[in-house]
């Protein structure tokens, strides 16, 4: 009996919080729609939750470039395929790599600190604050978030890609000793603007993914400092999962066919 | 007793935490132009009561209705216009904290009039000073002691002079002269704007210098309500135990 109660809890906690997430985006996407934007708030997000992501993105971007191409380099080389493994650090860090890593990045920092932030708002009354006050939490705290980051993400993503190749050309012409001219030629053939435009369209979809899901859990905290700590771990780990479903889901698509 | 016009009703209201049942079957009703003030144990739902009068709590039974309109299951779309027009003021003032003391007052006015903002400085630095705040416009929430917040968050919930103003625990943690100074705001307030007021407190003193009406509610229900003689004068055990703070008699301690 307590297993299936369990199983049925989970699943009605599952999908209260899907509808929860479903709701958040449909209300925001609302008040873009109306235009009802606050645009120096946007403005301070953007710079807060993508700005502020850059050193970080670009460390981790580059270490993955350089680790990837020290990887497939030595390896071409051998096979005699070293004239393409720029076409593979730039291929892969265009469609999969500089997306995915961008959006987990910055699920762990800004996801963290929007849920951290609007769960503190609840637990300090200031929701119920802006509630009183006849203002939409939603408008004046999910929409900024929403909008600065779907703007952030992409152009993370491209200087991701670009820092990505960058070290993985450095490491091919270390290690592997491909020129840089070759290393860029075979970027250059095997990279098409549809990739890179894909790329940036995941990487759009996964800000919608850590907004929505950060926002959700903040404006759900139960309890005190407690409740915060709870609801800004969930929110990571659950962003980073679906990011991670969600990559594979929408390479399928995007590339797939 | 003349005809009073109510602002606010709650009709048969009940409230359940969990398994807590909070209130049960309670009505009261709240006078246009008249400061009600709510009293009772703590925990005994005083603030719950508040929270339903603006929609910030849904009953979960019973209804409530705010000038005539039922407002128990009103979408939250339409609560937001109607909460424009009921002022609150939070027992821990719940200013934003990112924001300075004058962005958090001029918030409202910014969000919901087209003053200057000139004339937004005028009014929320007359406001500041009302509340014996001045000079502190520049500053955050977390650089000011726990009174000065409290009278912050008070002048934020009367700056749009809203119809009605919900005050929850006003004066609690202020010292007695500021106690007094708010105390003669809410009752300058009511006379100046005609605006209604409820009043949730524990200073039977401040309750007794402006109420015009008494509520107290003990275990879900409102046990007695009138004006502040009639309660004072209340032959019931539990309302004299309470407003002597005595720890003889019905009330389980």
């Amino acid at each position: 009996m307590s297993f299936f109660d369990g199983i049925g809890r989970r699943t009605s906690s599952f999908l209260e919080d899907a509808g929860g997430i479903a709701t958040l985006v449909a209300e925001s996407g609302t008040f873009i729609g109306r235009l009802r934007i606050r645009s120096t708030e946007t403005v301070s997000q953007a710079y807060l939750l993508g700005v502020q992501s850059l050193a970080i993105v670009a460390i981790t971007s580059l270490f993955t470039g350089m680790v990837f191409s020290f990887e497939s380099a030595v390896q071409a080389v051998q096979y005699g395929f070293g004239n393409l493994v720029g076409g593979v650090v730039a291929f892969t860090a265009a469609r999969e790599l500089g997306p995915m890593l961008t959006g987990v990045v910055v699920a762990g920092r800004a996801g963290a600190a929007i849920a951290a932030e609007l769960g503190s708002m609840v637990v300090t009354e200031q929701i119920e604050a802006l509630q009183a006050l006849g203002l939409s939490p939603v408008r004046m705290l999910v929409v900024p978030r929403l909008v600065g980051l779907v703007l952030m993400l992409p152009v993370l993503t491209i200087i991701a890609d670009i820092i990505q190749v960058l070290g993985g050309m450095y490491m091919a012409q270390q290690y592997a000793h491909i020129g840089y001219e070759s290393f860029i030629v075979s970027a250059r053939q095997a990279l098409t603007f549809p990739d890179v435009l894909k790329g940036l369209i995941k990487s759009a979809i996964f800000a919608v993914v850590i907004v929505a899901i950060g926002a959700h859990r903040g404006l759900s905290t139960r309890g005190g400092a407690a409740g915060v700590g709870v609801s800004t771990t969930a929110a990571v780990v659950a962003s980073i999962i679906i990011i991670f479903v969600l990559n594979f889901a929408l390479s399928y698509v995007l590339f797939g066919a | 007793m003349a005809e009073r016009k109510i602002y606010a009703r709650l009709e048969n209201v009940g409230v359940r935490y969990g398994q807590k049942v909070v209130m049960q079957n309670l009505s009261l009703d709240i006078v246009e132009g008249a400061i009600t003030c709510i009293i009772g144990l703590s925990g005994a739902g005083k603030s719950t009561i508040l929270r339903l009068l603006n929609g910030l709590r849904r009953p979960d039974s019973g209804k409530v209705f705010v000038k005539g309109d039922d407002i128990t299951n009103m979408r939250e779309r339409d609560l937001i216009g109607l909460r424009r027009k009921i002022g609150f003021s939070f027992q821990f003032a719940a200013l934003f904290d990112s924001l300075t003391i004058f962005e958090n007052i001029a918030l409202p006015l910014r969000e919901h009039t087209k003053l200057s903002e000139t004339e937004i400085a005028k009014i929320v630095t007359a406001s500041l000073e009302s509340v014996g705040l001045p000079n502190v416009e520049d500053r955050l929430p977390s650089e000011l002691s726990g009174g000065m917040v409290k009278r912050a968050g008070f002048a934020r919930a009367v700056i749009t002079q809203p119809e009605i103003v919900l005050y929850d625990e006003p004066t609690t943690g202020l010292d007695p002269i500021i106690t007094h100074l708010l105390t003669d705001l809410i009752v300058q307030l009511r006379t100046k704007l005609n605006s209604t007021a409820v009043v949730v407190s524990h200073d039977l003193e401040s309750i007794y210098a402006m109420a015009d009406y008494v509520a107290m509610l003990f275990e879900g229900a409102i046990i007695a309500y009138g004006t502040v003689d009639e309660v004072r004068a209340s032959m019931n055990p539990i309302v004299q135990q309470f407003l002597q703070g005595s720890e003889v008699g019905p009330i389980p301690i």
